[in-house]
């Protein structure tokens, strides 16, 4: 059987998250194929033809695909699929939000959020926000799965003749769905789930004005994507969009400094695969100590200033 | 127009649930639980969609055990009409609870129906999206914001790196992030008053849905521990260790 790898991408290049996707592919030991959708998307194919393992690029290019809504995505994966045996995706918001569509109008139950691959039909995966890891295995013919790609290191392109690529039919619109707008915020910045170093904040932040005061020097720094705990983000420190964690996002950076954040096991799940971990808080029993490699007992208004000015 | 809200009973969201020794499953032995955090977020936005002249009716239903009575009438407390439990004995996979609420939506003909967007426990995050494929209806998932027309609604929705709005004709599916809105709290007179609403009870069984688990699951571990690691005593200490670890 064949791998169908749909990939993350801006039309122009691959994201890192089909990078890190492509490893968890790898891992399922089949031929793949990648499909790039979208409107427009001849300079990521052309880079997914370089991809290890990959022996086919598929593209899909209409109008209804320039912004990925669920609808006429999960039509043209359902027409896609039964050439397949494994369809993978990163847990990206468009997969997240696609592929469930997709596995129920196929019949098969999906599997969310992967963090290991052990066979073709058997895979690990995180529940209760990451305080127990579930070792499943479908019965279904088609394993549909999003892979939570901090648990994946990336496969980079590699020197190689490239692989054929070769547009395929897009199904026709289904007209349920139209997009009117988006927002983005802080552009600037590296995106958070592909950062190098990701600089965190919590609630000890006391407010919105203290959180951009103290954590936004230092990650610029440290050329940093800037994250919140979930407790920041209700308290309406810091977009939500910045969440990091089981019901945010997972992050894998080489650094991760957490600062002020307590360390509630639904904020770890989301950043323990991070390389290096840095705590600072002032509360010594803070269970964010108990998984950090470095840890500063102290009051965050001194350190972080320091730790920013030390930097520079 | 009628909004159906699903709701699903879950472990409450401030238990330390702990992996069962033999890695059979998670200890579920006497833990408090409670309504998915997310579901109460779509409960409350129905309830202020009626409250704004928007909706008729605001119906809850849970598919679980018996015990998913309770999870209906914390909903019906908060404020909806009227409330379905579908009882099945053990896990009801994501698909499966769609195929059922899609015989539920059959029978009650809703013009939206909203639920949060994973649940804490299984953290699948497919429903909603599995249901809106099984009706043909649009999708409008991990919303933060809703502007409800009389054929189409506006969606807000939280996407990696900021916001996306998309119309969708209605009938629809809406699933609830979290800042939706902030749900009440259910004062003791309204739960009085949800103990003389409306409940149907009805087995699974009668819908004809195969319940039967796609996933198996072989084995449930603790997560892997991380070693621990130093307190450091200044800055430029720690600026030290980062130097030597490589990572700055």
């Amino acid at each position: 059987m064949t791998t169908l790898l749909v990939a993350a991408h801006d039309g122009a290049h691959l994201k890192d998250a089909t990078l890190k996707a492509l490893t968890a592919a790898l891992a399922v030991g089949d031929d793949i194929h990648v499909l790039l959708a979208g409107d427009g998307v001849a300079g990521a194919a052309a880079e997914a033809a370089r991809l290890p393992g990959v022996v086919r690029v598929l593209t899909a290019e209409a109008p209804q695909l320039a912004h990925e809504l669920a609808e006429p995505l999960a039509a043209l994966l359902v027409s896609l699929a039964p050439a397949y045996g494994v369809l993978l995706a990163p847990a990206t918001s468009t997969f997240k939000n696609a592929l469930p569509r997709a596995a129920a109008l196929l019949d098969v139950m999906q599997l969310s959020d992967v963090t290991a691959v052990l066979a073709p039909d058997t895979f690990e995966r995180p529940t209760y926000a990451g305080n127990a890891v579930v070792t499943v295995r479908s019965a279904d013919p088609i394993r549909v799965v999003t892979v939570r790609t901090a648990s994946f290191r990336p496969t980079p392109g590699a020197e190689r003749a490239p692989a054929p690529i070769e547009a395929v039919a897009v199904p026709a619109d289904p007209g349920l769905s139209a997009f009117v707008g988006e927002q983005f915020s802080e552009a600037d910045r590296p995106e958070l789930t592909s950062a190098r170093v990701v600089v965190s904040g919590g609630r000890a932040l006391g407010s919105e004005e203290r959180f951009r005061e103290l954590l936004l020097p230092l990650a610029d720094r440290l050329g940093a994507a800037v994250g919140a705990s979930r407790a920041a983000v209700d308290a309406g420190y810091a977009p939500n969009d910045w969440q990091v964690g089981q019901t945010g996002k997972a992050v894998s950076p080489d650094l991760y400094v957490a600062i002020g954040i307590s360390g509630a096991i639904q904020h770890v799940a989301g950043m323990k695969d991070a390389k290096v971990i840095v705590a600072i808080n002032k509360d010594p029993e803070a269970p964010i100590f108990q998984i950090a490699d470095f840890g500063l007992v102290g009051d965050l208004n001194e350190i972080v200033p320091e730790l920013t000015k030390a930097l520079g | 127009m009628k909004i159906l809200v699903p709701v699903k009973r879950v472990v409450d969201y401030n238990v330390n649930i702990r992996v069962k020794a033999d890695g059979s499953g998670v200890d579920l032995a006497n833990v408090k639980m409670s309504m998915n955090p997310f579901d109460e977020i779509a409960v409350e936005e129905a309830l202020r969609l009626r409250e704004a002249g928007a909706a008729s009716e605001v119906v809850a239903v849970s598919i679980g055990p018996k015990e998913a009575q309770e999870t209906v009438r914390t909903a019906l407390a908060m404020g909806a009409d009227r409330g379905i439990v579908i009882e099945a004995a053990g896990p009801v996979e994501p698909l499966a609870v769609a195929k059922l609420l899609k015989a539920v939506v059959a029978e009650e003909a809703p013009g939206l129906v909203i639920l949060g967007k994973q649940a804490i426990d299984d953290d699948s995050n497919q429903t909603g999206q599995m249901l809106a494929a099984l009706l043909g209806w649009p999708q409008g998932t991990f919303a933060s914001k809703l502007a409800l027309g009389t054929d189409a609604i506006e969606v807000t929705r939280e996407v990696d790196g900021g916001l996306q709005t998309v119309r969708l004709t209605l009938p629809a599916v809406v699933t609830a992030d979290l800042r939706l809105n902030e749900p009440r709290y259910a004062s003791l007179p309204n739960i009085m008053k949800a103990k003389k609403k409306p409940v149907d009870v009805r087995d699974a069984g009668q819908y004809g849905v195969d319940l039967a688990p796609r996933l198996t699951v072989l084995k449930t571990a603790e997560p892997p521990a991380r070693p621990a690691g130093v307190r450091l005593g200044s800055v430029a200490e720690l600026i030290e260790r980062l130097n030597a670890a490589g990572v700055i």
